[in-house]
């Protein structure tokens, strides 16, 4: 690995574990399956994610895509969506997947799944009101429903809807006959998602060894 | 008739058993006292002075299924009195207290004189052990199985290995020290003895810690542990007799028993499937007889534990095959009433065997010959809990570089002081050939004191343990419809990252095998149109079907558990659409006025249906009736109101005439006088306003035109025709919602006593009252 890397890049890498938590081999697998997917260029676009076959039977591919291209992802503090990303910010967004380290105390892996929960949170308020409508969560039921034939929309609409009641049924508790429950925001969708442990569940496991040439 | 059955093949199974007591062949001496009226035909010529026996005492005849039914309603007697008393059951296990019942009962044999029965190894592998394990592999979950799955296989091969060889091989030197008169025991023995008393007994396991209700990831790996042991202690069992017998063994013979491991946990896996998907198969045909689904269920599943048997592989892994593997289509494909029958077959079963177990045990205890060898004993019971403790804590220490959920030092304790031994090992030591292990007294004196320390000393403190560690409980939640969904997401997500990623992890093999199963499996093993139905879709509708289930089991009781007493309802989470309105806000006077006007309406009504009934003289039986049925009506209804959670899809089949008309008629209370047409003002009420998306037509089954009265027609609340509209929305429902129509009406085809009413969100603007009330 040694000879691979000049001097220069292996400080960027190390700067870059420090900042995402990867460890340097994880980010040297990950920069050179980044340089596969974009045709070795500097910057991948969403034609470069479109064109992996495997994607291509994910019901809700289109929001994975976006969820990269998301600038709220990025950890600057900024909004809006980008055209094409870096590696620095690919790597940024794949952070979010990695699994709990060995010794987290209870404060770190409460930011942990707080983090982890605001990439989803991220990912359903795509018009960054704060807030997930009933519009946006229909359209993450019929996405999820999308792949499995035609049901009907009455069937997601009626799945959508009485999972906004059941948000605004534990979230609000009272409300009455004139309130509107505006939609889901991010301290109701940490309530609901409290029976799911987040922090175990959302991650995959980066490999330390190359296995990239496997796949396509 | 399944259970008569059973108590047949028990009863032709005790026979082959040595040692249970006064079993006598029923057919021999049957035919003497049977002789009798036919004798009296026979020589009717020479009639003898012997009179008509007018009540005679022939006990024989049914002297074993009489045996066996007193002994099951012993126990469930047993299992009855327990949970009358009420501390007995929170601070002693069950499990306890039968063994302490079977002791008993076998000193009373003892002191009458009689033989008291041995738990026959027989009876236990092929009548009482199989619904238990039934019991278990059909209600595996199956997520946080495969989850752990690999953890569970580390415990239960390499954990179960280490701890025979442990015990065994500690043990022979034990025997091996001079002044213990041990020296006739031998490596090969030894080591046997050290595998059946290794193995986790999962009856043990899940009669306990059924009880004391820990998280959900602890009790997979001690229940999962006790069943997948099995085709290890199997292979060893049949190992090192072999090698008993044999006098020696080589590199060969190891070998050999490594292949040996592979194929019965393999093979017995492989034929459980296979019977799995007949039944999955089979199910598919059966909507014409439902009354006989679960016994395929049942069959299918005793017919992989029987084929498994016959080879010589894991039956246990057998039977969790075959009911893992044909639970979510045999689900798909039965009827309500068959899955609870399933459902309650089993736990009645399993409960029973559980049950009858202990008592045997204790019974055996009391019956057998027992050779006390204090060196031997103490030493067993020591080793087996340091074998344990120090497995358990070698394997997690491996385990938990692999894992992302560590084993904690707390879950490694309730691990190793779960590792409790059972039945099973005492029935494999009773099967020991007493020629060639001369010292199975021993060995069996021996397996009962571990068994009697481990459920009496370790099961009757793990409870406190468990409250002292503070370790997390199992929690209540119900599973929601918002996790259900979010579940899903994370699940295409993650398997998208990974593919991103460029690896093939877990995720993506998943993935992979989800979208195997739904293309071709579902079609071939499920019947219509739900093979096609998407997973969430299916969940809905369950939590649909439940929470319409337990509102109408409450009887319009005060409280439904899952209801959440909040008033939110459907028009709060609806966006407010700015566009026209159809109906012009009402200002709350109004409101009263209107809800007023109705109620008078409603009350005169009534009074015009008593003096019709005095005047008419038409006998009512039902008119008692009607009030109760009026009222429980009326709470339903305001129930309705507050529980909207799940039920806002427009519920469709029992609201059509013609379902509704078929749920009347299978009602025993269904009216069968029908009201004249123009006594009655019938009012078809769209409860819903088109502000919001469903607009559910209640349809009057009698089919009404609906007649407005002035002062409703003032205030232009929204009065359809119902002929018409409900045709308009048959029409819409038909075609959009084939699926939910089909799972209605197979529910329908059971009718049961109650009708099914699914209420819907009620506009708090409309008193409701039931058309049908009135007559």
């Amino acid at each position: 690995m040694g000879a691979f890397h000049s001097n220069p890049a292996e400080q960027t890498y190390r700067d870059l574990a420090e900042k995402t938590g990867f460890s340097v081999e994880q980010i040297w697998i990950l920069h050179n399956r980044f340089k596969q997917l974009s045709h070795d260029e500097e910057m991948l676009r969403r034609d470069d994610f479109k064109a992996i076959p495997d994607l291509a039977c994910n019901p809700i591919r289109s929001q994975i895509i976006e969820a990269f291209f998301d600038q709220r992802n990025f950890q600057t503090n900024s909004d809006g969506t980008a055209h094409e990303i870096g590696f620095e910010e690919f790597l940024t967004v794949m952070s979010y997947f990695r699994p709990p380290s060995l010794n987290m105390t209870q404060e770190e892996k409460e930011d942990l799944r707080r983090a982890k929960l605001r990439f989803l949170f991220n990912m359903h308020d795509t018009d960054n009101d704060g807030t997930i409508t009933l519009e946006e969560y229909r359209h993450v039921v019929e996405e999820l429903l999308s792949r499995s034939g035609a049901i009907g929309q009455e069937t997601a609409k009626g799945i959508t809807d009485a999972a906004m009641l059941e948000v605004a049924s534990t979230s609000v508790g009272h409300m009455g006959p004139d309130d509107v429950y505006e939609g889901i925001t991010f301290e109701h969708f940490l309530k609901i998602l409290k029976g799911i442990e987040i922090e175990s569940r959302m991650h995959i496991r980066f490999l330390n060894m190359d296995t990239t040439v496997l796949c396509k | 008739m399944t259970s008569r059955a059973m108590t047949l093949a028990g009863l032709f199974l005790l026979l082959l058993t040595p040692g249970t007591g006064g079993s006598q062949v029923p057919g021999t001496d049957g035919a003497g006292d049977h002789g009798g009226p036919h004798g009296l035909d026979g020589h009717g010529a020479n009639a003898t002075n012997k009179a008509f026996p007018v009540l005679s005492f022939d006990y024989k005849h049914v002297q074993m299924p009489f045996e066996i039914s007193l002994w099951v309603l012993l126990a469930s007697l047993m299992k009855l009195g327990f949970h009358l008393i009420p501390r007995l059951s929170s601070i002693v296990p069950e499990s306890c207290l039968l063994i302490v019942v079977g002791l008993l009962v076998g000193g009373l044999i003892r002191v009458v004189g009689e033989d008291p029965p041995i738990l026959g190894s027989q009876l236990f592998f092929l009548c009482l052990l199989p619904p238990i394990i039934l019991d278990a592999g059909y209600f595996l979950p199956i997520r946080p199985f495969t989850e752990n799955v690999g953890t569970i296989l580390m415990f239960a091969v390499v954990g179960t290995l280490w701890n025979a060889f442990f015990v065994g091989g500690l043990l022979y030197g034990v025997c091996q020290l001079e002044g213990t008169h041990l020296g006739r025991v031998d490596l090969m023995a030894c080591l046997l003895f050290g595998s059946i008393i290794s193995a986790v007994d999962p009856v043990a396991v899940l009669a306990v810690f059924e009880e004391i209700h820990i998280n959900e990831l602890l009790h997979i790996l001690v229940f999962g542990e006790s069943l997948l042991n099995d085709a290890v202690t199997v292979v060893l069992y049949h190992l090192f007799e072999e090698f008993a017998a044999a006098g020696g063994v080589t590199i060969k013979d190891v070998f050999l028993g490594i292949v040996c491991f592979l194929v019965v946990a393999l093979g017995g896996i492989l034929v459980g499937a296979i019977y799995g998907v007949l039944a999955a198969f089979t199910s598919r045909f059966t909507s014409h007889t439902r009354v006989i689904e679960p016994l395929f269920v049942f069959l299918y599943s005793y017919m992989a534990y029987l084929s498994a048997e016959v080879f010589h592989l894991s039956g246990i892994m057998a039977l969790i095959a075959c009911g893992a593997v044909m639970r979510p289509y045999v689900e798909a494909n039965i009827s309500h009433k068959s899955h609870t029958t399933i459902k309650y077959f089993l736990k009645m079963w399993s409960s029973v065997s559980e049950t009858l177990i202990f008592i045997f045990l204790g019974v055996s205890t009391v019956a057998g010959q027992h050779h006390w060898n204090w060196t031997f004993v103490i030493c067993t019971v020591i080793l087996c809990l340091v074998a344990r403790v120090l497995g358990v804590v070698g394997l997690t220490f491996m385990i938990n570089k692999f894992r992302i959920v560590k084993l904690t030092t707390k879950d490694q304790f309730i691990i190793a002081y779960g590792g409790l031994r059972g039945a099973i090992a005492f029935s494999l030591g009773y099967l020991l050939d007493k020629v060639h292990f001369p010292m199975r007294d021993m060995f069996l004196t021996a397996i009962i004191t571990v068994i009697f320390f481990t459920v009496f000393v370790q099961g009757m403190t793990i409870r406190p343990l468990v409250d002292l560690l503070a370790v997390k409980k199992k929690q209540e939640t119900k599973r929601s419809i918002n996790e259900e969904i979010h579940t899903q997401f994370l699940d295409h997500l993650l398997t998208g990252i990974e593919d991103i990623c460029g690896h093939y992890g877990h995720h993506h093999w998943k993935d992979k095998l989800n979208r195997f199963n739904k293309k071709y499996v579902k079609k071939c093993l499920i019947a219509g149109e739900r093979s096609k139905e998407p997973q969430l879709i299916a969940f809905y509708h369950k939590m649909e079907m439940k929470q319409a289930i337990e509102l109408v089991e409450s009887g319009g009781g005060v409280k439904i558990p899952s209801a959440m007493p909040s008033t939110v309802s459907m028009q709060n989470i609806q966006p407010k659409k700015p566009t026209e309105r159809a109906l012009p806000q009402l200002s709350k006077s109004r409101e009263e006025e209107i809800r007023k006007i109705l109620r008078t309406n409603l009350q005169k009504t009534r009074q015009r249906l008593r003096s019709y009934n005095r005047h008419t003289l038409v006998a009512d039986p039902y008119e008692d009736g009607w009030n109760d049925m009026f009222l429980k009506r009326r709470r339903v209804m305001e129930l309705g109101k507050k529980l909207n959670n799940y039920l806002t899809v427009p519920a469709p089949a029992p609201d059509s005439p013609t379902m509704a008309r078929a749920r009347l008629a299978s009602d025993p209370q269904a009216w069968s006088i029908k009201p004249k047409s123009d006594s009655i003002p019938t009012i078809q009420v769209d409860l819903a306003s088109p502000q919001s998306p469903d607009s559910v037509n209640m349809v009057d089954e009698f089919n009404k035109p609906s007649k407005p009265t002035e002062a409703e027609e003032e205030e232009g609340l929204m009065m359809k025709a119902p002929s018409s509209s409900a045709d308009q929305k048959e029409r819409k429902r038909d075609k959009e919602d084939g699926v939910e129509q089909q799972r209605l009406a197979r529910c329908l085809s059971d009718p049961g006593p109650t009708p099914l009413l699914i209420p819907w969100p009620a506009k708090h603007l409309v008193d409701w009252w039931d058309p049908r009330d009135v007559a």
